[in-house]
């Protein structure tokens, strides 16, 4: 079978899983509801009750997943591919946690209920993932050989280390009501069940997404290392700092929203490679499928697992993808 | 592994001249560090009534009761776990010959946090003595997890791939951790004891741990020796008649509950056994024999000012030790990753 059309064999699959899994998730819930009651609630029949709890509640939270898991494995796609590090992962690498000082810095100054903060949360979030990663390119950075991949993740794991302590010192400092929000956040909770969120989360989606789709190709020639990538006509530096600008752009936007979220960057890309192969033009859009999907189903079972709805999505999704990462680790080669 | 740098200083000093320098100055500097310690806080007590509480306890005085029952358990917990973090990353980096060992990157730290995460959701009136058992099985939970992956990969365990899995087994640990305090509603406790920091530490802590931290001292020294054989490689080790097994196995035994016992008393405080040994080792040179007791002073001495330090940030707010530490760390263990130029 060719490799254009075993990709989208397997997208299709992972698109009715979605499917699947979104039909699920909307029957999931404190309130169940049947799927017939979905379906009369989406067509315009159901109670006011269920239209409340579906679209005011359920809807945003799923889509909110949906676009979160996408850009946090797209990202994760673009950072393996341009550092060829196959643990390239915007949680590894500190990228969250830079864009997580900003929100808390922000948070702690700011409260969260007003309307105008919520627009404000992704640039914020941007700006702290910008500085963030900057920091970790330059001190990572060496005039001969420019960025070693391994190099980018150890000082990533040490500026993480860094900016988790000053985030604890002022998470400490917060009061009682506004800590147990910002811990709900931090541990990578879905907690914008509103489309407000999803409005503020969407452009940078739509943007960057595509934006990266059609970089699939210059993706690819950083596979065949920076000096055969020359040799072929690409502009090594300056691609490789537009790919992680972008990189930096998906992950911070999906930090704002979906909070410190790990292992997804990590987990959709390897799988995604595996079922269609390197090639980045198919690898890419099947990264940002696998994404949703692991968001959404780990989204539901923290849903389920707890009625009350404590427990976050981003220890789920640790729960699932830090044995998954070690197990890579593990098979991994030199 | 730090050839360049003990090369000078061996060739320059003798090592356990210097050592005796490190630890009699030391010894000196902590004993200020403790009384200064035990005479700043939310309460001034002149050095000379800490004096006087230490050598004429009159338990009808308040100054005294201060000094007795709050700071003298608290200077001391800040020197054990300071010994016990700094002796633990150094055997730890010999012991795997990679100079980026530390509990709390190797995930022993993150393993106890879930422990005692749990111990404080389940069971929050058990004993100390209990607390502490089950820390040290934490540390072993996080160390297991940690070794065992990063063994298991092709080619062999490498720095790297050891820091690597230890920052993966953390995050998913610290995961769980946050998941149980959410559950439970003890976050904001749990992140206090998280930030790292010694307010509030009881004598009957301090009678527990000691013990503890003085059996993982002894152990350490005692297995000084083919320590450092073991650190020029397993087959010199092995060619000088060592039984590595028996070496390792006691040399991790004492990093676990050298590490279990500072993370229970202080919280997980990261990069304080990465950044001791490496000074140790340039003031006194590659021989573990003189690199153990000298970490276990010099963390001492940072652990006990690291809290003093913390207390007169921003008074009367304690700045936590763990942040104090970081913000030293980072920058150090950056400089290290720049100019370990073999491991990366």
């Amino acid at each position: 079978m060719n490799r254009a059309k075993r990709a989208a064999i397997v997208m299709a699959v992972i698109g009715v899983l979605i499917l699947i899994a979104l039909i699920f998730s909307l029957n999931s819930g404190q309130v169940r509801l049947s799927p017939s009651d979905v379906w009369q609630t989406l067509i315009g029949r159901g109670t006011a009750g269920e239209a409340l709890i579906l679209f005011d509640f359920r809807l945003p939270r799923i889509v909110i997943s949906l676009l979160v898991g996408a850009g946090f494995a797209v990202s994760g796609c673009i950072l393996q591919g341009t550092t060829r590090n196959a643990l390239a992962e915007p949680g590894i690498l500190g990228i969250n946690a830079g864009a997580g000082l900003a929100v808390i810095l922000y948070i702690s100054f700011y409260p969260v209920q007003t309307v105008a903060p919520v627009y404000l949360l992704p640039a914020i979030a941007l700006i702290g993932a910008g500085l963030t990663a900057a920091a970790i390119y330059l001190l990572a950075y060496q005039k001969q050989g420019d960025v070693s991949p391994s190099r980018l993740l150890i000082v990533g794991i040490a500026v993480a280390a860094g900016i988790s302590a000053a985030m604890l010192v002022l998470t400490i400092r917060l009061d009682p009501a506004q800590y147990q929000f910002v811990s709900i956040w931090l541990a990578g909770s879905i907690w914008g069940s509103n489309w407000k969120f999803v409005t503020a989360l969407l452009p940078w989606i739509v943007i960057l997404i595509p934006a990266a789709f059609m970089k699939a190709r210059v993706l690819n020639m950083f596979a065949l290392g920076d000096l055969q990538a020359t040799g072929l006509g690409t502009r090594v530096r300056k691609e490789r700092i537009g790919l992680l600008a972008m990189a930096v752009g998906l992950a911070g936007a999906c930090v704002a929203v979906g909070g410190g979220i790990a292992f997804v960057g990590l987990i959709g890309p390897h799988l995604a490679r595996r079922l269609v192969g390197p090639q980045h033009q198919h690898a890419l859009p099947a990264s940002a499928l696998i994404g949703a999907l692991l968001l959404i189903v780990a989204d539901t079972i923290a849903r389920i697992a707890l009625k009350s709805g404590e427990i976050p999505t981003g220890v789920v999704v640790a729960v699932i993808g830090a044995p998954y990462f070690l197990f890579l680790l593990a098979r991994a080669k030199n | 592994m730090n050839s360049k740098l003990n090369g000078r200083s061996d060739k320059r000093t003798d090592p356990l001249a210097a050592m005796l320098i490190v630890l009699i100055g030391g010894f000196l500097l902590l004993l200020f560090g403790i009384a200064v310690s035990i005479s700043v806080g939310a309460v001034k007590i002149s050095l000379d009534t800490v004096w006087q509480a230490l050598v004429h306890f009159d338990p009808g005085q308040n100054q005294h009761l201060v000094v007795k029952d709050l700071r003298l358990p608290r200077a001391l917990a800040g020197a054990v776990t300071g010994a016990s973090f700094s002796v633990a990353g150094a055997v730890m980096q010999g012991m795997t010959r990679n100079p980026l060992a530390d509990s709390g990157l190797l995930g022993l730290n993150a393993g106890a946090g879930l422990v005692l995460a749990l111990c404080l959701a389940l069971a929050p009136g058990l004993p100390y003595s209990q607390v502490l058992a089950l820390s040290f099985a934490g540390a072993a939970l996080g160390a297991g997890l940690v070794y065992g992956i990063s063994s298991m990969a092709r080619g062999g365990m490498t720095p790297l791939r050891l820091t690597v899995a230890g920052a993966a087994v953390s995050s998913l640990l610290l995961a769980l951790s946050e998941g149980v305090a959410l559950l439970f509603r003890i976050g904001q406790d749990l992140a206090f004891w998280y930030a790292g920091g010694l307010a509030g530490t009881q004598w009957m802590q301090v009678r527990w741990a000691l013990p503890c931290a003085v059996a993982g001292l002894a152990a350490a020294v005692w297995y000084a020796k083919p320590l450092t054989l073991m650190s020029m490689g397993d087959e010199v080790a092995t060619g000088l008649g060592q039984k590595t097994g028996r070496v390792r196995a006691v040399c991790t035994l004492a990093v676990l509950v050298l590490a279990g016992t500072a993370v229970s008393l202080a919280g997980p405080v990261a990069f304080i056994g990465l950044i001791i040994p490496h000074v140790a080792r340039i003031l006194v040179g590659t021989d573990y024999r003189f690199v153990i007791p000298c970490s276990a002073m010099i963390g001492s001495l940072l652990m006990v000012y690291a809290d003093i330090a913390g207390r007169m940030v921003r008074p009367p707010y304690e700045t936590p030790i763990g942040a104090l530490i970081a913000i030293i760390g980072v920058p150090v263990f950056l400089i290290m990753a720049r100019t370990e130029k073999k491991v990366f």
